[in-house]
Parts: structure tokens; C-alpha cells; sequence
């Protein structure tokens, strides 16, 4: 197999910078929707090699930042709740609900376990009988194929103490909701390359034909995110001289135009679309999933009845915009002094990849 | 939402793979794909493989990637061809 | 959140919120010009000011509550002796005692802690030093996982050396011993929690020796610290900081061990931030950072030295990365997590 290190060649990114610097005559606005393209970003130091032109907008890619409040402090009560063993990935333990996060009440002695695969919740069920095992189903359509396959395994297994918070989210009809925003000055979509291994670039075609916005799908190495954005601006200048957008694949090894048919099938054997809620943007339509009829025994919002918190929306902050790409963490009043990632008023600060951490970490020093 | 890492399947039993990402090896679920073998690259996310790789693919986006750079100087070819026939002075 | 009245985990991890920890509870209440220096050890006037002539000494203290106690590469005995016999060297001292403290917790098989002062023995005569006073507690079931050990150390600093980070000066080089985030990715895969094959081992190791090479190569070195906590990022920037100057890095020159790459890889971990207990971040003049290196390497545990930045005016760390790009590197904030995403 070719050497990863390719993908990270310093004298093709320099040739690709150079042709970036070549195509940016004016402002132009790209926004990416994954948060593991915020990291990348940054990790790479990407954004200094821009020409200043150029704005690279992260938008709501960062599953733990658009998943309501009620459904942190939800998560909360159940951590609570005697005889429940919350299991959750990492990315969830700080972020913030009304008055807690699963940090803390970790800290306060409740049984939160962290897992790098839902399966490994299916191991903490078998190995724990008389508890009830939750597992937090947070993230994108890249995660919840997985985590279905692990509902498909529990079922299979038997297993009757475990089950799932689904709050997964749909990356298309957020893409929809914000082409459609008004008087936004978005150029295109840097498209999330492993949502898109699931879902195929064939998804991202009624963006494009409804909005002639366009898509690039784009991967996480230094030379796919610069090859996705010289690829969106062509596109974006032959979109401004009168042509039509169109979707592009710059990350064909791993993405196709159907996408991975197996991964979708089991997707809709658990679960089916849904509205859902965003937090701090409000309810996007058929964006979300609830259990099937079939698999509704695995729902934990039915089978566990708990007591959640009223919540209480902090006031001042402006993560949903944020998040929208119509404010940068600079605007917001709170950044840096009263939010900060240790102590986050809004999601986009605590997780690893919102806008705000990534911002704090990386670009707050001028260089 | 999308931290997935390649590697190389080194041994498939039932529907488990034993997944080698390079000094490091781990189980990855197959259950999300169909026609994995010993030797295939996959990608793997949260302990699941998610994709076959396709070295081929890999190949044309190294290409890919000359091509988009390479454009530049067929630009700059261009125009100081347009220059030449003009008259103008040369590059 | 901001009125938690516990202690977190966070405040262990050696980033910032440690470090606060460390300046408004500790430091506002047992601070004096000694401890306020927060280096690795202290260097006093060891007899001067009793009525006795005298060279200086170094001081240092070190917890070890590490989980497992037994891991690849190691285990809570030899951590004990390596972590304060590094902390000693850092300074240019020579380690010369130690004392133990353990803590035992009811329960703990005695074969275990047979094992574990076996291995500490095995580290306190590869240093060359001696465990000179002890103590020995015994606490109820599932108070300290097992055991938990303190030692203090001891050395003897030769008049010629004066290792500080307020030395480092504009053109300087830094150079790394070796490998990073090595002991740190033992000690997480050790623990079971993420099923990866355990081909990581933890580089725990004396650096007294190591420290020796250096200052031959080098009288003129600056500074030394080991990147345990918080991991190399974090020692750049408390470098930096102490220096009132600016470290650039170059990502390439980074030396990283395959294994511990693809494991950080997959738990989105990043190596900069991942502890090590054998390695040093050494600081030499602008020129002497190659010939640091090539004695570096000669030694046993320092095959993987390299040149990795230089400083110069200004403040902050900054990493240039393979492609390129510029990145700022900040101190740990909290507990590095694993994540998905």
C-alpha cells in the first residue's frame, strides 16, 4: 500500500498553496462540516499557508457541539441513576449541560466508562448483568453504522441490559439549512470524507442541484484538504462566471458514489431518519434517527425513565452562529475570558474539535 | 465525526479481522463490509471497518494532486506563450 | 463549573489546570524563593548558612500512583527510583540518596511487592544510588490501588554546572534524547482499556549517565528537563516561558516510534502531549546541538537524538509543520481524552 507520508509531501502542498494563491482573486468563503477537518486544519498549520482572502468556516461538524443540552443533561441523569453504567466516548465527558458533564459526576463517583467502540459496551453488559448499560450514541453517519452493527450484535447476543441514547445527526440536511441561510456568502462545501464513505458523494447532489453549491469531497491528510480546496475554487470561479457547481470526489480511495451499501442497510434496519434538534440552531427536518420498531427495545430515552434538569441555555453565548460560520470565536463577547476550554460556557469550546477550542488552541497567537 | 485510521487486515476470523495499523495491531469488526481479505487496506473507525481502500484510487489522487498543482504552470505556459506572439517582452 | 470544590483528574495531568492548582493553593500557602522556582529539583546551598563550608545540593520529591503497577517497559518500582533520580539530573546534580515512602493498600499480594522492590532495586543500583531512609504505611482495601510509593532524592551539583532555563538565549538549539510519548502509550494500552497489542513499552529509564554524556559534550548546556507530564509540548512551554523567549520546532525532526504514532493515531491522541520517563529536552548554544546529538547516540538510551528547533525572541512555541504550515503549540489544558471525532 502507498506510504501514508505521501499524502503529507512538503513540495506538492507547496505547488498546491501556490495554485490556491493563483485561484483567490476576492473573497471567498469555504465551510467545512466535520470536526476532524477543524483539527486537521489546524493541526497541520494549514491556515497560515492561506491567502488572507480565503476564509475557511467550520461549521456544525462536531457531533458533541450540535447535540442538545437536554440530551447532555439527560445523559447526566442516567449517569446518576443508580445501577446504570454509562459508557460514552471520550469526546463526550466535557461538554458542558445545564449545571454538569459527565466529567464531573465521574469525579462525584458515578460509573461513566469511556469506550473507543460501542462494542465494548456489549463486553461491560455481559460482564455486568444486574446493571443497565447505556450507551451514548453520539456522532455523524460515519459512527452510527456502528453502533447499529452493535445493536444487531446485542440482539444476536442476547443481550437484554443494554441500550443506546440515540442522538445521532444527518450531515445533508444540515449542508440544505445552511445553503439556504440568507444572505450568506458561502462559496462551497469541503465535504466530510468519511460521512461520505458511508453515504457517497451521490448524497451530496441535491445540494448541488438545488443551490449550484459546490461540493468537494474532501479527505484528512495535509494534500487532500489542499487538493479539495484548489478543486472547490475552480469550481467556485467557474460557478461566478455563469457555470453550473457540481460534486467532486477528491478522496476516491476510501469514498464512492454509492457509498458503503452494507453500512446503510444496517442503518436502516435500527433506525429510522427523524427530525432532530441542533443545539443552538434549532430543529432541522428527517436530520436525526430514532429506533425502528423493531429495535425499540434498545432505546434508552423509553426504557429508562429519568428525571432531566429544566435546561438553562447559557446566556451570551453565540455557538450557534458560531457554528453557522456567521461569526467567528472572536465575536463572541465570552471567548477567552469567560469561556475558556477548562471551563466552557458553550459546547463549541469544550470539545476537541468546536470551533472555539480549535480557535483557542491554534490561532489566538498572531504569528 | 470522522476519525478513522487505515490498516492492514492481517488475519479474518468469522466476521473479526486482526488489523495491523503499522507497529500496532488490533481487532476491527467486519460486520460493516462485505469481501475483505487477508492483505486489503481498510479503513477503521470506533473499531469497525468502514471501507476496503483501494490502492488504485490512492494512485490516481497521487496523480490528482500534480495535476491540480501542475495547472499553475500551464497557466504561466499560457500566458508567456500569448506574450511571446505579441510581441511583449518574454518571461 | 466554575465553583468545583473537588479536585479533578484534570488537576494531575501536568497541564494548566495543575500548574494553577500549584500556584493558588500551594504555592500562596508553602512558597518560599526555593520551592518558587518550580523546577525539576532544587538546588540549595547545602551546609552554607549552618557554619559549614560546603557545595550545593539538590532537592526533589516525586508520588508514584501509576496504574498498573506492572506495565511493558517497567513498573511502579523502577518509575519510583528513574522519575527522582531524572528530576535530580535535570539540574546537572548527582543523585546520590533516596529515601521511600509506601503506601500499601490491605490486600496487595506480597509477591507483587516483592516484584516491585526487586525492580527498584534493580533501578537504584543501575543509577547509582542508595535508598537511604524509609517508611512504610499500610491502608484499607481499595484506598491506593495497590500501592502507591514517594521518593526523595538527594545530589550533589559540581561547581561548574548552573543549569537554568532563564540561561536560554536567543539562537540556541533544543534537542531531544530520543523517542516521545513512549511511556504514556504503554502505561493507556497496559490498562487494557483499547484492546491494541501491547508492543508499546514504557521508556523508563535513569538519565543520570545520559546527563553526563551531555554536560561532556556540552559544558556550556543551558537547561535540561524531562517531558513527563503533559508531555514534550508542555516542557516547550515551560521552557519558553521561564526563558522569556519564543521555541520553533520542526514536526519532521520529531522523533516518534511507529507504534506509538499508529496507537495515537487511533485514539486521537497527539504525541506532543504524551508523557516519557527517559528522555530529556536539553538546551545547548547555537552550534552545539549536532555534536549533543552525536553523543547522544553513542549512549544507550539516546539513540534516537535529534535537533528539533531552536529559540529566538518572543514568546510561545510554534511547530512547523511537514507541509509546511505554522502551528502554535499551547500547554495541556485538562486531561487528554480519547475521541472519535
Amino acid at each position: 500500500m502507498i506510504d501514508q507520508r505521501r499524502f503529507s509531501s512538503e513540495p506538492e502542498a507547496r505547488s498546491l498553496v501556490d495554485r490556491i494563491h493563483e485561484l483567490v482573486d476576492g473573497p471567498v468563503s469555504l465551510m467545512e462540516v466535520c470536526g476532524t477537518h477543524t483539527v486537521a486544519i489546524s493541526r497541520f498549520g494549514l491556515r497560515h499557508l492561506m491567502p488572507s482572502e480565503l476564509k475557511l468556516l467550520s461549521g456544525p461538524g462536531c457531533p458533541v457541539c450540535v447535540t442538545p443540552q437536554s440530551d447532555i443533561d439527560r445523559a447526566i441523569a442516567l449517569a446518576r441513576a443508580p445501577g446504570v453504567v454509562v459508557t460514552t466516548f471520550g469526546d463526550m465527558m466535557r461538554v458542558p449541560g445545564s449545571s454538569s458533564s459527565l466529567e464531573r459526576e465521574r469525579a462525584e463517583g458515578a460509573d461513566v466508562r469511556i469506550v473507543y467502540s460501542p462494542l465494548e459496551a456489549i463486553d461491560v453488559a455481559s460482564a455486568e448483568p444486574d446493571k443497565e448499560v447505556v450507551f451514548l450514541g453520539v456522532g455523524f453517519e460515519t459512527t452510527s453504522p456502528t453502533v447499529a452493527a452493535t445493536v444487531l450484535a446485542a440482539a444476536d447476543e442476547g443481550a437484554t441490559n443494554l441500550t443506546v441514547l440515540p442522538m445521532f445527526k444527518l450531515v445533508p440536511p444540515a449542508l440544505h439549512m445552511l445553503a439556504e441561510l440568507p444572505g450568506r456568502a458561502l462559496d462551497g462545501f469541503i465535504c466530510p470524507g468519511h460521512v461520505s464513505t458511508i453515504i457517497g458523494t451521490d448524497a451530496y447532489a441535491p445540494i448541488v442541484e438545488r443551490h449550484n453549491m459546490p461540493c468537494v469531497v474532501v479527505g484528512f491528510e495535509p494534500l487532500d484538504i489542499l487538493a479539495g480546496v484548489v478543486m472547490l475554487l475552480e469550481q467556485v470561479r467557474a460557478v461566478r462566471a455563469g457555470g453550473v457547481a457540481r460534486v467532486e470526489n477528491e478522496y476516491g480511495r476510501a469514498v464512492s458514489g454509492r457509498g458503503n451499501r452494507r453500512a446503510q442497510e444496517v442503518l436502516s434496519r435500527v433506525f429510522d431518519v427523524d427530525d432532530s434538534e441542533w443545539r443552538e440552531i434549532g430543529s432541522i427536518e428527517q436530520s436525526g434517527y430514532r429506533f425502528s420498531d423493531e429495535f425499540e427495545n434498545y432505546d434508552a430515552r423509553a426504557r429508562l425513565d429519568v428525571e432531566v434538569e429544566e435546561a438553562v441555555e447559557p446566556t451570551g453565548c453565540i455557538c450557534g452562529e458560531i457554528m453557522l460560520g456567521t461569526k467567528l470565536p472572536t465575536d463572541c463577547p465570552l471567548f477567552a475570558t469567560r469561556c475558556v476550554p477548562r471551563d466552557p460556557v458553550g459546547p463549541c469550546m469544550v470539545s476537541s474539535e468546536g470551533a472555539c477550542a480549535a480557535f483557542y488552541k491554534y490561532e489566538r497567537r498572531k504569528t | 465525526m470522522c476519525l478513522a485510521v487505515p490498516g492492514r487486515v492481517e488475519e479474518i476470523t468469522d466476521d473479526v479481522a486482526l488489523v495491523d495499523f503499522g507497529g500496532v495491531t488490533r481487532e476491527a469488526s467486519l460486520a460493516l463490509v462485505s469481501g475483505a481479505s487477508v492483505g486489503d487496506y481498510v479503513l477503521v473507525h470506533a473499531g469497525f471497518a468502514i471501507e476496503i481502500l483501494s490502492e488504485a484510487e490512492a494512485r490516481e489522487t497521487l496523480a490528482l494532486f500534480r495535476d491540480l498543482a501542475g495547472a499553475l504552470d500551464q497557466d504561466e505556459r499560457g500566458r508567456a506563450e500569448e506574450a511571446t506572439s505579441d510581441g511583449g517582452e518574454g518571461r | 463549573m466554575r465553583d468545583s470544590k473537588t479536585v479533578t483528574l484534570a488537576h494531575g495531568s501536568g497541564g494548566t489546570l495543575m500548574h494553577e492548582l500549584i500556584e493558588e493553593t500551594v504555592l500562596r500557602r508553602i512558597g518560599n524563593p526555593v520551592l518558587n522556582d518550580l523546577d525539576d529539583s532544587a538546588v540549595v546551598d547545602g551546609l552554607a548558612g549552618h557554619g559549614l563550608e560546603g557545595g550545593r545540593i539538590a532537592l526533589t520529591t516525586d508520588s508514584f500512583v501509576v496504574q498498573p503497577l506492572f506495565f511493558p517497559g517497567g513498573d511502579i518500582g523502577k518509575l519510583a527510583v528513574c522519575g527522582t533520580v531524572n528530576d535530580l539530573a535535570m539540574k546537572g546534580a548527582r543523585p546520590a540518596y533516596l529515601t521511600l515512602g509506601m503506601i500499601a493498600e490491605e490486600g496487595l499480594p506480597l509477591r507483587d511487592l516483592e516484584r516491585a522492590l526487586e525492580s527498584l532495586a534493580g533501578a537504584a543500583e543501575s543509577a547509582g544510588v542508595a535508598v537511604a531512609a524509609g517508611d512504610t504505611k499500610v491502608v484499607e482495601r481499595g484506598a491506593v490501588g495497590g500501592l502507591m510509593l514517594n521518593t526523595a532524592g538527594v545530589g550533589f551539583v559540581p561547581e561548574s554546572r548552573d543549569l537554568r532555563a532563564d540561561r536560554i538565549q536567543d539562537g540556541d538549539e533544543v534537542v531531544v534524547s530520543g523517542t516521545i510519548g513512549d511511556h504514556e502509550t504503554a502505561i493507556l494500552l497496559a490498562r487494557e482499556d483499547f484492546k491494541v497489542s501491547e508492543t508499546i513499552e514504557s521508556d523508563c529509564a535513569p538519565l543520570n549517565s545520559l546527563v553526563e554524556t551531555v554536560i561532556a559534550a556540552c559544558p556550556e548546556v543551558r537547561a535540561m528537563r524531562d517531558p513527563t507530564r503533559g508531555g514534550l509540548a508542555t516542557t516547550l512551554c515551560e521552557l519558553a516561558s521561564r526563558a522569556g523567549r519564543r521555541i520553533t520546532i520542526d514536526e519532521r525532526s520529531v522523533p516518534v516510534a511507529e507504534g506509538v504514532a499508529s496507537v495515537c493515531d487511533i485514539l486521537g491522541f497527539d504525541p506532543l502531549y504524551m508523557a516519557n520517563e527517559g528522555k530529556a529536552v536539553i538546551v545547548v548554544p547555537s552550534g552545539g546541538g549536532e555534536g549533543v546529538v552525536d553523543a547522544l547516540r553513542r549512549h544507550e538510551l539516546g539513540g534516537s537524538a535529534a535537533v528539533i528547533g531552536t529559540v529566538d525572541s518572543g514568546d510561545g512555541v510554534y511547530m512547523r509543520t511537514a507541509v509546511g504550515g505554522l502551528r502554535p503549540i499551547v500547554m495541556l489544558e485538562g486531561v487528554q481524552l480519547p475521541r472519535i471525532c
